[in-house]
């Protein structure tokens, strides 16, 4: 075999073993869209139902709440970032990145600090290579959320917005919504202060617009609202890590898909090669007999 | 009979939902008993056993951590950040979590540890 031939058959061995591997990733990110979409659609019922519970304490009585007062006079603002905690999954960490550094400019050209959270490793080696200051992170959960992971985050994010001093006035989300298994978005929201004139369910009506019954509270609007609001904004947080998991799962099943089909193209494109390669050899070799013969021939002609 | 529709959500999944006759679920305020009719209300629950008398006349138990009851047009929605049925707790493990949180003297470990077990029958209510 000449060495060409060689070369090309290592390459294709070597894509072909890539591509068993990116076909593997793809299969098993595809099965896992299906359980994280079933995740997600199994926390909507708790998430409406408080939607709803809190649109109602909100209609039905003049409670105020320090999670929804508005600070006029906001100074500080904290981002908190979903990415993915492995690579391979295309676009998906950028793209949220580049949105939170969008809206990160944007907070900052209003006059205020900014304090950054982040879900997931890709996010934070991002901001630690670049050393910008990141206030805490949690990893190790992007790709499979429980509500306890959500509810940690939330803590933390509460805890900052309710402190006295050195805390936040406003609290920015940034996340991936997962439109359809093609298209995930980045998206930004703002969590804290809550507007509840712009409380959402899940079909994207306005919980507002629902009329509400003359509620009992107990043990007071106060109090109900009191336990209603961080489970809200825990919920909130949950949906956005959920959604987010469906979101990397679904851009690695197409990154990988796309990987997949460019192997099977490398691999094609280096048969043909390796068979011309062979065809090339096999013409060389039967030119050399033919030459050699005919020098032959005419080697024995001549002594004749 | 009169008869109540009866949600039970945790906040990862639906745990049980049908027509009862009656639901007694702690609150803030004590232990607070629902039946049809009741007037509309909103109410936070404390970590406790939730109990339903099914309209065929099961009981259904439950142990609610966390979380709140809202009643309206006889419908009737509890709603725990966790919430299981009595037989799917792992009576063993909520024993272990009991000894566990008694060790390390958590207050909060402990309660959960014992609505659990309160709840799949195998402890008086305290």
């Amino acid at each position: 075999m000449g060495a060409q031939l060689r070369v090309y058959k290592r390459r294709i061995r070597s894509v072909t073993a890539t591509k068993k591997i990116t076909k593997a990733m793809e299969m098993i990110s595809a099965s896992r869209i299906v359980k994280a979409q079933r995740a997600v659609a199994a926390s909507t019922p708790y998430a409406d139902e408080l939607t709803r519970a809190v649109t109602a304490v909100a209609t039905r009585s003049n409670a105020k709440h320090p999670l929804t007062t508005e600070n006029p006079a906001a100074s500080r603002a904290a981002v908190l970032l979903i990415t993915a905690d492995r690579g391979l999954a295309g676009g998906y960490s950028t793209n949220a990145i580049k949105q939170a550094t969008a809206l990160t400019e944007r907070l900052q050209a209003e006059g205020k600090d900014v304090v950054t959270y982040i879900v997931g490793r890709k996010g934070v080696s991002y901001y630690n290579f670049r050393h910008r200051e990141v206030a805490a992170a949690w990893t190790g959960f992007s790709d499979k959320p429980t509500y306890g992971d959500a509810k940690t985050v939330a803590g933390e994010l509460i805890e900052a917005f309710t402190a006295e001093n050195g805390g936040v006035d406003e609290l920015h989300l940034v996340s991936t919504k997962f439109e359809s298994m093609l298209t995930q978005t980045a998206v930004e929201a703002r969590l804290l202060p809550l507007k509840l004139d712009e409380v959402q369910l899940s079909d994207e009506k306005q919980a507002k617009a629902e009329i509400f019954p003359l509620y009992d509270f107990e043990p007071s609007a106060e109090g109900v609202l009191d336990a209603l609001l961080p489970r809200y904004v825990e919920s909130r947080i949950y949906n956005a890590l959920l959604q987010s998991a469906a979101s990397e799962h679904a851009a690695r099943r197409r990154a990988m898909k796309s990987a997949t089909d460019n192997a099977e193209e490398l691999i094609k494109a280096l048969t043909r090669l390796a068979n011309s390669a062979r065809q090339a050899e096999i013409t060389q070799e039967i030119s050399e007999i033919i030459g050699g013969a005919n020098a032959l021939a005419d080697a024995n002609a001549g002594s004749e | 009979m009169a008869e109540l529709h009866v949600e039970l959500v945790a906040a990862d999944r639906k745990v049980w939902s049908g027509a009862a006759t009656i639901v007694v679920a702690r609150t803030a305020s004590g232990d607070t008993g629902i039946m049809p009719g009741h007037t509309p209300v909103l109410s936070v629950l404390e970590s406790g056993p939730v109990t339903i008398r099914t309209t065929d006349g099961n009981v259904v138990v439950a142990a609610v951590h966390g979380g709140f009851i809202s009643f309206a047009d006889n419908k009737l929605s509890l709603l725990a950040e966790i919430a299981e049925l009595a037989d799917e707790i792992d009576v063993t493990r909520a024993e272990r979590a009991l000894e566990l949180a008694q060790g390390e003297s958590d207050a909060h470990a402990e309660r959960r540890a014992e609505v659990r077990l309160v709840a799949a029958g195998r402890r008086k209510a305290a």
